[in-house]
């Protein structure tokens, strides 16, 4: 479960003050695919990096898995981050030297598995994602949609709660974002929570629930989907 | 962590290898330079007998002029004369006691066309050996009645035993110096106490002499000495003269264990100076003093204050290149935030990059410091190229293994130094603030 209440969060500089995140509300339930949408700058990418705990906010309250961050030291968070959260990004952030194998080893590395269990936990998330057989390509060796695929074995391999992602077919063709999908709402049928930030519509309704983000807030207008149509 | 911190290391010194070869360069010279001015002021002021230099202690009377001090500010003589020497020493009042003086002799080996050689000798007293510990590779020295009755008996260094007697065990054999034959009682094994503590003034980092033998066969047999001598007044009248004069010319050295024994020697050298002037000599007020070993390197100044100022430019130096070093580390951060960012949003904690980029400026200050190891010998023999082959120089520029790993110790602290700061800049890289932009 994942509960924020009247989050905001400010960017101050010496001259001028952003708020990108105003009253934000937002409770996400166990095993939920929330997508959200919303226009640039809306404040969808903020709402992501609090919610993985990349960043802090400035005010309101957030209850992670039933755990209250507000408070929690760096070494806290980035345990947390570590144990609850998986990551997709856009651009799939793998390290170009490392091979697949280890990419998807980093987050376990920091979670401190001895080495038999992350080559279990690895073997297993590369053969969700089709890869089984390639554990030791480097990343420029594979397609783009391959790359997404390590990067979501990545996201997967510690077992997380939850899994964000930052619009992650947005550097994909049509075919290669449709087997992702697939991937995701296949990850998200065996119970894990995902909240994943689209400009595609199509790709939100595959989610069970849309939100929509306009300045800062959780749109309480027209309907999600048909909002994030007209927008995109 | 360590292996895995150790790889992400080697990995990103292999994906820059131009930046990380600059970095180790400028750590190698850095080291080099200040390796090779470390390792001579370590030779020069090292400690030549650590086990015992704090119970040898150099003898100085002042007997030189009332009109003059030997040295400003009020300093005694750094020698004895041989009147006040022999007194002192015939005294016995320390647990040992040693009055030597460097000489020379000719030796005349045994074989069939071997030529006679001169070598730098040291007529010395029985408790020489013991007092300095002097290994011996055969036998030892010669028993105090050997003064006494003035016998030719003879301790070797090892190189004359190679020389004159193949390397046998000599022991018993005949050493002929000058046309005398000296039985040889004992073979040093190579002893080489850098300083020579206990003749500083006639050179710190002269070689050991290579045959030493009774004080009294060489007062008897009018050996003069080859070391410094001091006087003044004029000696006159012949060996007789010489004895009787007021010049200085050799070292006495005590054994005393403890302030008590000490402060006891002090009192009998103060007692021998009043009777001194009852007798009209020592016109100065009394300037009796016993120095320990390093006490009297400090006093000699062994380590030259060139090489103080030298040691002062080369830590500089390598402060310059730690400088460039953390330069290039900031460089390499600044093209590691993408990587560092993601690290960070997969849940390394702050103390997870610092240890990760901590291990790479390690591996970097390894590899600089075994490099340095490189430059510096290259620095000694720069040094030894400058001033030739001679036998002190090749001593001071000779590397051991202390000053191998002192090399890589400091610049594997240089290189951590220098990465503290980059590191914690790495460390404040926000998790969120690359993701987009990668």
């Amino acid at each position: 479960m994942l509960i924020m209440n009247d989050i905001a969060k400010v960017y101050r500089t010496d001259t001028v003050e952003t708020h990108a995140l105003r009253q934000f509300s937002l409770r996400v339930g166990e095993g939920e695919f929330v997508s959200v949408t919303g226009p640039s700058g809306s404040g969808k990418t903020t709402f992501l990096n609090i919610a993985g705990l990349l960043e802090e906010y400035s005010s309101g309250t957030y209850e992670l898995d039933g755990k209250d961050v507000s408070g929690l030291n760096d070494s806290e968070r980035s345990r947390l981050r570590n144990e609850k959260i998986g990551f997709i990004f856009q651009s799939f952030n793998l390290i170009p030297e490392l091979d697949v194998f280890d990419n998807v080893d980093v987050p376990l590395r920091y979670r401190g598995f001895d080495s038999a269990e992350r080559k279990k936990r690895i073997d297993r998330v590369l053969d969700v994602v089709g890869l089984g057989s390639r554990p030791k390509h480097l990343p420029s060796q594979l397609s783009g949609g391959q790359q997404q695929r390590v990067a979501i074995a990545r996201a997967l391999a510690g077992e997380p709660r939850f899994l964000l992602a930052d619009e992650p077919t947005g550097n994909l063709d049509s075919n290669m974002a449709e087997s992702v999908m697939d991937l995701l709402t296949e990850i998200n049928d065996q119970g894990t929570t995902i909240i994943m930030v689209t400009h595609e519509p199509s790709l939100a309704e595959r989610a069970q629930r849309n939100i929509h983000v306009r300045d800062g807030q959780v749109y309480q207008g027209e309907p999600a989907i048909q909002i994030a149509a007209q927008t995109a | 962590m360590f292996r895995y911190y150790l790889k992400l290391g080697l990995f990103s010194i292999k994906k820059n290898p131009i930046l990380s070869a600059l970095m180790v360069a400028a750590i190698a010279v850095g080291i080099g330079a200040c390796m090779t001015v470390i390792n001579v002021d370590y030779v020069m002021s090292g400690n030549p007998i650590p086990h015992r230099s704090d119970i040898l202690y150099h003898v100085q009377v002042d007997s030189w002029s009332p009109n003059d001090p030997y040295e400003d500010p009020d300093l005694p003589p750094e020698q004895v004369t041989y009147l006040d020497g022999y007194a002192l020493w015939s005294a016995g009042e320390a647990r040992r006691q040693v009055l030597s003086y460097k000489t020379g002799r000719v030796i005349e080996p045994e074989g069939e066309g071997e030529r006679p050689f001169q070598l730098e000798s040291r007529a010395t007293t029985a408790d020489f050996f013991a007092m300095f510990d002097t290994p011996f590779l055969y036998g030892g020295g010669w028993d105090a009645s050997a003064d006494i009755n003035e016998e030719y008996v003879a301790v070797i260094g090892r190189e004359i035993n190679e020389q004159v007697f193949g390397g046998e065990d000599s022991v018993g054999r005949s050493l002929v110096m000058n046309g005398q034959p000296y039985r040889v009682t004992g073979v040093l094994e190579r002893w080489e106490p850098m300083p020579k503590f206990y003749d500083i003034n006639n050179g710190p980092f002269e070689a050991v002499e290579g045959v030493f033998f009774p004080f009294s066969v060489a007062i008897t047999n009018e050996m003069g000495s080859y070391g410094n001598t001091s006087c003044w007044k004029s000696a006159e009248g012949g060996w007789a003269g010489r004895l009787a004069s007021e010049c200085i010319w050799m070292q006495l050295w005590v054994e005393l264990h403890g302030e008590t024994e000490k402060q006891d020697y002090l009192t009998f050298l103060n007692a021998y100076a009043e009777s001194q002037k009852a007798i009209g000599r020592f016109d100065r007020p009394v300037n009796n003093r016993l120095n320990n070993v390093m006490e009297w390197m400090d006093d000699r100044e062994v380590v030259a204050e060139d090489v103080n100022v030298l040691l002062g430019l080369a830590v500089l130096f390598l402060i310059v290149c730690l400088l460039n070093t953390i330069g290039l580390l900031l460089a390499k951060v600044a093209r590691k935030t993408g990587d560092i960012s993601l690290r960070r949003a997969l849940g390394a904690s702050r103390h997870a990059i610092f240890s990760q980029y901590i291990v790479e400026a390690g591996i970097i200050g390894i590899a600089g410091g075994i490099l340095g190891v490189g430059m510096t010998w290259l620095g000694l023999q720069g040094i030894k190229g400058l001033y030739g082959e001679l036998d002190f120089i090749a001593r001071l520029v000779a590397m051991d293994w202390p000053i191998i790993f002192m090399a890589i110790g400091l610049a594997i602290f240089s290189a951590l130094a220098a990465a503290l700061y980059p590191t914690w800049r790495a460390c404040g890289v926000h998790p969120a603030s690359q993701l987009k932009a990668l």
